[in-house]
């Protein structure tokens, strides 16, 4: 149990880190680089947690598909000349120094902090309860109906706004 | 009970961080896709509060439908916003926010 315990926190030490540096980095390729990084973290500490489904669509969507998406993005938009890189670079550093430092401050507070929490059990929950596969298309059908509606919305607005517009 | 609110309150903490350090960037950068990688840490922070309080409560199936749910939608909004940014770039050479002038009333 403590070991579970010390590696989670192992885990989310590092997912914290990998946050932090995806923030204070200067190029944002290696942002997203971060982001996808602290996304396999939270994998694997969601994995650890029992949740596997949502562990696994957070690695293939959240650490893949958005990362390069934010790849793509940042291709199409424009490149850094030396001289202003620099100039980011200390523009950067000006800004986010203080943000590693707020973390550890905050972290500190919070676990010295003593907020009471209640935590009500689930209980009298059958098989077929606990198996996300039943929740989802047994359940909760007004939620996929929402996705594929939210799905479909992004679609439409993607292509509405990659419109060739007509001149003239 | 006492040591599923114990575990709920370490790993709390860290979904406050990841909160602060997404939120922090928000406030901070005027770049707009250094924005959306904000957003997506607080996403993440939210993501792992659903995981962790499926797990203290023991219902950890009704937790990831949750998460799931949460995962389409933040894809098809950085989707989106990625879409806009790269609308804005084209029609302004720039993602600097403090450089738009369009909307300046």
């Amino acid at each position: 149990m403590i070991d579970d315990l010390v590696v989670n926190a192992a885990l989310c030490m590092l997912m914290t880190a990998a946050a932090i540096w995806t923030v204070v980095t200067v190029r944002l390729l290696r942002a997203a680089i971060g982001l996808a990084l602290t996304s396999a973290l939270l994998t694997i500490v969601m994995y650890r947690f029992g949740s596997p489904l949502a562990a696994a669509f957070e690695l293939s969507v959240c650490a893949g598909l958005i990362s390069v998406i934010f790849v793509s993005a940042i291709t199409l938009t424009s490149r850094l000349s030396s001289d202003r890189l620099n100039q980011r670079e200390s523009e950067v550093l000006r800004r986010f120094w203080f943000l590693p430092l707020l973390v550890i401050i905050a972290g500190v507070i919070l676990y010295k902090t003593s907020i009471p929490i209640e935590i009500i059990a689930f209980e009298g929950k059958t098989a077929a309860q606990d198996d996300v596969r039943s929740i989802i298309w047994n359940t909760r059908h007004l939620d996929l109906i929402g996705q594929i509606a939210i799905l479909l919305a992004g679609a439409i607005g993607v292509v509405l706004l990659f419109k060739e517009r007509k001149h003239g | 009970m006492a040591d599923s609110v114990y575990v709920f309150w370490l790993f709390g903490i860290f979904v406050a961080l990841l909160a602060i350090v997404g939120f922090y960037c928000i406030l901070i950068t005027s770049n707009l896709i250094r924005t959306l990688i904000g957003m997506e840490i607080v996403t993440k922070a939210v993501t792992f509060l659903i995981i962790l309080v499926g797990r203290s409560t023991g219902n950890t199936g009704l937790a990831q439908s949750f998460a799931i749910t949460l995962i389409v939608v933040e894809v098809v909004v950085i989707v989106v916003a990625s879409g806009v940014v790269i609308s804005v770039f084209r029609r302004n050479g720039s993602i600097d926010v403090n450089l738009f002038r369009n909307l300046k009333g």
